[in-house]
């Protein structure tokens, strides 16, 4: 804090008396006047000349200029908070600009109400501590996908102090497209012309100066992926909002007829407050002209009489009487000539040339011939590389849990219920998460490195054919071929799917894709009851059902339930991209991280649980087959019997609910063998193989094991999934639909394969 | 003279540019064209098929657009033959 004289100080208010010059009686007359150092006084009235009028402590007193000139304050910071939304299209490397302005001080969390994510960060420059949310990409204010709304009412609801408009400097057309909206929503706006490297290298010269001129906007220069422009945006952002009283708003000039229908529109709102105090009058007139439905509602829902209405359908006939064609199409040429004709002025050469290189790689790789084998390969090579690479980290995990587990037993007193409940229920369940961060951590890293290539658009636009022919989108792709690693994120992964009934689809069918968690199921059983010869084609067999039973499951969802026109396939195919180890970590960071925050505290409770169920009650100390989880498992076993389960099965099975691996923890309880390090002992294997019902029977043959496999593959999706689909769909009608649908069907299923393989005699 | 005659940008073969005149269509698809920058008077040139036929791949204000060809019968063109 800089110490100042009273009469050179520029705030008027928050200034804090430090000392007085100028001797003895100088201060004790001001001492008089209440003026004592570490008073808070404020500026009133300063001319050139004459007095000075301070307020102290709520008295006004005027003092001469040659005292203010001895009297020495310090200028109180004031705290200035603002927050700023990073807006842009889809691809123009906002997250980089975020990362670049937030540093490591960001978290990410959720709009309210739904699941997309709100990543929010803060930074401190000069006086202004600066909230900055980044946004889901949008190319327009009309909002198709779940994220595009959240972005568009954030921007318009929430009202941020000031938007920064990312936007991809060798793409300025469309991108601008954007900006022309913003700048019509009358907020103080900032543009970052970002990747300008790339442009700057083809030879694009953009004069900001008469783009400041033309539209009073500011552009600042930036290079996402190199830390580049930061300070720069960070300085305009302040300016800009320092002097949003004075920046002369430019709005488009949509020619005479549409104007004319604008101010009719304009003058009835005018008398509205309720809704003109929440958007711009001329936004509003505009978006009625266009027709927007959500406007049309807000209206609707705010005002009383139909007049506006009305006067909004006279005007869009109007228009379309003049034109042969509707507002929206006209309003929309108008914007991009409006564009057209700015970059005219500002720009010398645009910047194509970059996407030569792109070009050339789309040419081999979306190729008619070769682009398949490729797409195939990339996906066998990813998965590929998933499990390989997460092999080890989850044996670490493993054994850290089961040292973990044998440390704190050894400090509880044997066999007594609070050893059970925190190292069974609690440490246990707590692996059982853990486990899988590396598969989840390796799969997210992988689909952030297929997105900030450029390649997922190219996957969603190869596939989207056969999705299309099943009733889905080509966006549902990687939710269905991410549900073979885990459901959670996969289920996650569909917010990208615009309309509302394509993504329900997709989350309805997820489940069957089998996921990494039933795959120890799947190993055991083959390992058991078939030969080695033959445990590839049964296993591949399961994987194959799941996804037929997901194909068949989605045109009937999309026959019965969800009828009607899928959605658009109207997508930008991005130019390819080197990513950057750091947006990859950043990406594969938060949205693993989301994973173990949400499955996780479901999992831990379910797995105490499930414990306390096998443990309780007390009497029957430890023994399993005494505890409420056999005794559920003994209450359904009619139920199962048609499908050639006992009630160990059964138990196994209720088990299995919380996460499906627990099915074979459950088993190897059940039989009474300790799971040892290498997790599947060959006492259970032997278990299982000789079991055997008290008429000589055995409880399994290969063609249970197949049955109960299928089951598995099928049945209720695990607790995690469950909340997933309850929070993305935003109902418990379609969770609760999900499980019952899915779980008939496997009883369905495996009703099926073990009667008729015993009619065939197997 | 070049003759001219309107068709729509499904029928456009690979290396084929044309002139947009007109959207059809219902609202929600019209308007997200719009959005992404197929206004009449923009050039838009058919790059390719997708290796199974459909959708399509297609050049217009100098980035590249897939969409399936029910939607480009939904883009009125002239083309320069």
């Amino acid at each position: 804090m800089n110490k100042i004289r009273l009469s050179d100080a520029k705030s008027q208010v928050g200034l804090i008396l430090s000392a007085i010059e100028g001797g003895e009686r100088l201060e004790r007359k001001l001492t008089e006047m209440g003026l004592v150092p570490g008073e808070e006084i404020s500026k009133l009235e300063s001319a050139r000349t004459g007095p000075v009028i301070l307020l102290v402590k709520g008295t006004k007193i005027a003092i001469g200029r040659g005292m203010a000139d001895k009297i020495i304050v310090q200028e109180k910071i004031i705290k200035k908070n603002i927050t700023i939304a990073l807006a842009g299209n889809p691809n123009s490397g906002k997250t980089s600009i975020f990362n670049n302005l937030t540093g490591t001080r960001q978290h990410v969390g959720n709009y309210p109400g739904v699941t997309v994510e709100k990543k929010e960060g803060s930074i401190r420059y000069g006086d202004y501590t600066i909230r900055v949310i980044d946004l889901p990409g949008i190319y327009s204010l009309t909002a198709y996908s779940l994220d595009e709304v959240v972005a568009r009412d954030f921007i318009l609801d929430a009202k941020p102090d000031l938007i920064v408009d990312i936007v991809d400097s060798s793409n300025l057309e469309r991108n601008l497209y954007l900006a022309t909206q913003l700048m019509e929503l009358g907020m103080p706006l900032v543009l970052a012309f970002n990747m300008s490297d790339i442009a700057k290298l083809a030879g694009q010269h953009i004069d900001e100066d008469a783009f400041l001129r033309l539209v009073g906007i500011k552009i600042v220069h930036t290079v996402g992926t190199k830390n580049k422009g930061t300070s720069q945006l960070l300085k305009s952002i302040v300016e800009t909002y320092e002097q949003k009283d004075k920046i002369k708003k430019v709005s488009i000039n949509y020619g005479k007829e549409i104007e004319d229908e604008l101010s009719k529109l304009s003058s009835g709102l005018a008398e509205w407050e309720t809704l003109t105090k929440r958007y711009p009058i001329r936004w509003l007139a505009i978006k009625m002209l266009e027709g927007d439905k959500d406007i049309a509602d807000f209206v609707k829902s705010k005002i009383n009489t139909e007049e506006l209405l009305s006067q909004s359908v006279l005007s869009r006939n109007h228009i379309k009487n003049i034109f042969a064609d509707d507002p929206e199409t006209i309003i929309a040429d108008r914007r991009y000539g409006f564009i057209n004709g700015m970059l005219h002025e500002v720009i010398t050469r645009t910047a194509e040339s970059h996407l030569k290189a792109s070009d050339m790689i789309d040419r081999i790789v979306v190729n008619r011939i070769a682009g398949i084998p490729i797409f195939l390969g990339v996906i066998w090579l990813m998965f590929k590389a998933i499990f390989v690479l997460s092999v080890k980290p989850m044996e670490w995990i493993e054994q850290a849990r089961i040292l973990i587990g044998t440390f704190v037993s050894g400090l509880l007193p044997e066999g007594s219920f609070i050893q059970g409940l925190l190292v069974d229920g609690v440490i246990g369940g707590v692996g059982s998460v853990l486990v899988f961060v590396p598969i989840i951590f390796m799969l997210f890293l992988f689909m952030s490195i297929l997105e900030d290539t450029g390649y997922m658009a190219r996957i969603a636009f190869i596939v989207d054919k056969f999705m299309h022919k099943i009733g889905l989108h080509g966006r549902s792709f990687i939710p269905m071929l991410l549900g073979f690693g885990c459901n959670v994120p996969a289920i996650l992964a569909t917010r990208v799917i615009a309309s509302k009934k394509d993504r329900l689809t997709t989350i309805l069918i997820n489940p069957f894709m089998s996921c990494g968690a039933k795959l120890p199921i799947y190993t055991l059983l083959i390992g058991v009851f078939f030969s080695k010869h033959n445990s590839g084609n049964v296993l591949f067999s399961l994987y194959l059902l799941g996804f037929v039973m997901a194909v068949i499951m989605a045109k009937l969802l999309r026959k019965f339930i969800f009828t009607g026109d899928s959605a658009p396939f109207v997508m930008e195919l991005p130019p390819y991209r080197i990513p950057t180890l750091r947006g990859l970590l950043t990406h594969m960071w938060e949205r693993g991280w989301l994973y173990i925050k949400k499955a996780g505290t479901v999992i831990l409770l379910g797995c105490i649980l499930i414990w306390s169920l096998s443990a309780l009650p007390l009497h029957a100390q430890g023994d399993i087959g005494k505890s409420y989880i056999a005794k559920i498992g003994r209450f359904i076993e009619p139920v199962i019997r048609p499908l050639g389960f006992d009630w160990k099965i059964g138990t196994a099975l209720i088990s299995g609910v919380v996460a499906k691996e627990i099915v074979v923890g459950t088993l190897g309880v059940l039989y009474g063998v300790e799971e040892d390090k290498d997790g599947l002992s060959l006492s259970l294997r032997d278990a299982l193989r000789e079991d055997k019902y008290p008429d000589g029977r055995r409880v399994f043959t290969p063609l249970i094991a197949y049955a109960l496999m299928v089951f598995v593959l099928l049945y209720i999706p695990c607790l995690s999934t469950a909340a997933v689909i309850k929070k993305e769909s935003g109902s418990w009608g379609w969770m609760t639909f999900s499980i019952s649908y899915s779980t008939l069907l496997a009883w369905l299923a495996a009703f099926i394969i073990y009667q008729g393989g015993r009619l065939l005699g197997f | 003279m070049p003759e001219e005659q309107i068709e729509t940008a499904a029928h456009l073969l690979p290396g084929d540019k044309a002139k947009v005149i007109k959207l059809s269509g219902k609202v929600n698809l019209r308007k997200k064209l719009l959005d992404m920058g197929i206004v009449s008077g923009a050039t838009i040139e058919m790059i390719r098929h997708a290796p199974l036929g459909d959708p399509v791949q297609i050049k217009i204000k100098g980035y590249h657009l897939s969409l399936r060809k029910t939607e480009a019968s939904h883009i009125l063109i002239k083309k320069h033959i």
